[in-house]
C-alpha cells in the first residue's frame, strides 16, 4: 500500500513526477482523439458522437451566457470546452483502477495532484487579468480593484489570491479523496473472501459517486472560470 | 503513505511546465482540428435554419395573398353567375311574357276574324232570306191576285169597261 510518485532526478532544474506527465498525455490524448472522431464528419444533421460534442457545446455556451453577453464571452468558448472535457476526463482517468510499479503510482487522476489543479486555475486567473487588461485597458482594469471602495484594494488583492487556491484545490481535494477512498476499498477489496464481499457494495456505491463528483467538479471548474473571466471583462459588476 | 501526492512533498516545477504546455497545445489542436469546424457547421446550421424559417415565412405569406385572391376571384365569379342567372331568369320571364302576348294577341284577332265572318255570314244570310221571302211573297201575291182577278175583277173590268163605254155615248 506503500505509493510513491515516479519522480525523476532534477532535469534541467526541473523535477518531473513523471506519473503526471503520463497521465496528462494520456488524458489529452482520450480528449483530442474523442473530439477529433466526434468532428470527423459533420453533417448539418448531426449524428451520434456529433449530437454530443454538440451539446458540450451549448452547455459551455449555456455556461458562458450566464454570466456574460455573447459579445464578450465568445472568445472563450473553445477555452472552456477544452476545460471542460479535459478535467472531466482526467477526473475519470482514475476511477476504474489505479496502476502501481515497482511501488510507484503511475495511473491516477492528473487532477488527483495539486501541482496539476493549481497551474491549471493559476493559467485561468492569469487569463483573466490578461484579458482584462486587453478588453478593458490597463486603466479600466486597475480601477477594478478599487471599486466600489478603495478600502477594498487589499481584499481584492487577496481575493485573486484565495480565488486561484480555491479554484485548484476544489478539484484537487474532490479527485483525490476519491481516490483514497477508492484505494482504500481496493485495499480491503484484496485483503480476503470477507473483505471482498465487504469492499463490493461501497466500491460500487463510491464508484458512482466519484463519477458524479467528476462531472461536477468539472462543471464547476469552468463555471468559475467563466465567473472570473466575466469580473474582470465584462463592464456591469 | 500517499505522502508523496500532499501539497508542498510533490511539488514538482517540470509537472507545471508540462501541464501548461500539454494544454496549450490541447487547446490549440483542437481548435484547428476540432472546435473550428463544429463551430463552423453550427453557424451553417443557424444560418441555414434562419433561411429555412425565412423562406418559410415568405411562402406562408405568398399561399396567404394567394388564397385571398383566389377567394377574391370565387367571390366575384360567383356574383358573376348570380348576375347571369337573373339576367337569364329575366330575360326567359320577359321572353314567356312576350309569348304569351304573343298568343293572346292572335287569339284576339282570331276571335275577331270569326266573328267578322260570322257577321258577314249572318248578313248575306239575312240577305238571300228577304230576297227569298221577297220573290216568295211576290209569287204568294200574284199567285193570291190571279186568283181574285180571275172571277169578280174580271167582272168588275168587264164592267168598268161596260161603263165607259156607255158614258161615251
Amino acid at each position: 500500500m506503500e505509493h510513491h510518485a515516479p519522480t525523476t532526478d532534477e532535469i534541467l532544474g526541473l523535477t518531473f513526477n513523471l506519473s503526471n506527465v503520463l497521465m496528462i498525455t494520456i488524458a489529452s490524448a482520450i480528449v483530442f482523439i474523442l473530439a477529433v472522431v466526434a468532428t470527423r464528419s459533420l453533417a448539418m444533421r448531426p449524428t451520434g458522437l456529433q449530437n454530443f460534442i454538440e451539446w458540450v457545446m451549448d452547455f459551455v455556451k449555456g455556461l458562458i451566457g450566464s454570466t456574460m453577453d455573447w459579445q464578450t464571452g465568445g472568445r472563450f468558448l473553445f477555452l472552456g470546452m477544452t476545460l471542460l472535457m479535459y478535467i472531466f476526463v482526467s477526473n475519470m482517468l482514475g476511477l476504474p483502477f489505479a496502476i502501481t510499479f515497482d511501488h510507484n503510482l503511475w495511473w491516477k487522476s492528473p487532477t488527483a495532484d495539486p501541482t496539476i489543479t493549481l497551474t491549471l486555475a493559476t493559467m485561468v486567473v492569469v487569463l483573466t487579468h490578461y484579458y482584462g487588461v486587453k478588453m478593458k485597458g490597463a486603466k479600466e482594469y486597475g480601477k477594478g480593484f478599487f471599486t466600489p471602495m478603495k478600502f477594498l484594494f487589499p481584499f481584492k488583492l487577496i481575493e485573486e489570491f484565495s480565488n486561484t487556491l480555491t479554484l485548484g484545490l476544489r478539484l484537487y481535494g474532490n479527485i483525490f479523496a476519491g481516490e483514497i477512498l477508492l484505494g482504500l476499498l481496493a485495499g480491503l477489496g484484496a485483503a480476503g473472501i470477507g473483505g471482498a464481499l465487504g469492499a463490493f457494495l461501497p466500491m460500487l456505491a463510491w464508484q458512482g459517486f466519484s463519477i458524479f463528483v467528476g462531472t461536477i467538479q468539472a462543471f464547476i471548474f469552468v463555471m468559475l472560470t467563466m465567473v472570473y473571466m466575466a469580473h474582470k471583462v465584462a463592464d456591469d459588476h | 503513505m500517499f505522502n508523496s501526492l500532499i501539497l508542498g512533498a510533490g511539488f514538482n516545477t517540470g509537472d507545471i511546465l508540462y501541464q501548461l504546455f500539454a494544454f496549450i497545445v490541447l487547446l490549440a489542436l483542437l481548435k484547428k482540428f476540432a472546435w473550428g469546424p463544429l463551430m463552423g457547421i453550427m453557424k451553417d446550421r443557424e444560418q441555414h435554419i434562419a433561411n429555412e424559417i425565412e423562406s418559410a415565412e415568405k411562402n406562408r405569406k405568398e399561399a396567404e395573398a394567394y388564397l385571398n385572391e383566389q377567394r377574391e376571384e370565387m367571390k366575384r365569379v360567383r356574383q358573376e353567375a348570380q348576375t347571369m342567372l337573373e339576367n337569364q331568369k329575366q330575360m326567359a320571364d320577359q321572353k314567356g311574357q312576350e309569348m304569351i302576348e304573343a298568343a293572346r294577341l292572335e287569339a284576339e284577332r282570331l276571335k275577331e276574324a270569326a266573328s267578322a265572318d260570322i257577321a258577314r255570314e249572318r248578313e248575306t244570310a239575312v240577305a238571300s232570306l228577304r230576297e227569298q221571302v221577297a220573290s216568295l211573297s211576290v209569287m204568294i201575291a200574284s199567285k193570291v191576285v190571279e186568283k181574285e182577278l180571275d172571277e169578280r175583277s174580271q167582272q168588275k173590268l168587264i164592267d168598268d169597261y161596260l161603263y165607259q163605254a156607255g158614258g161615251q155615248k
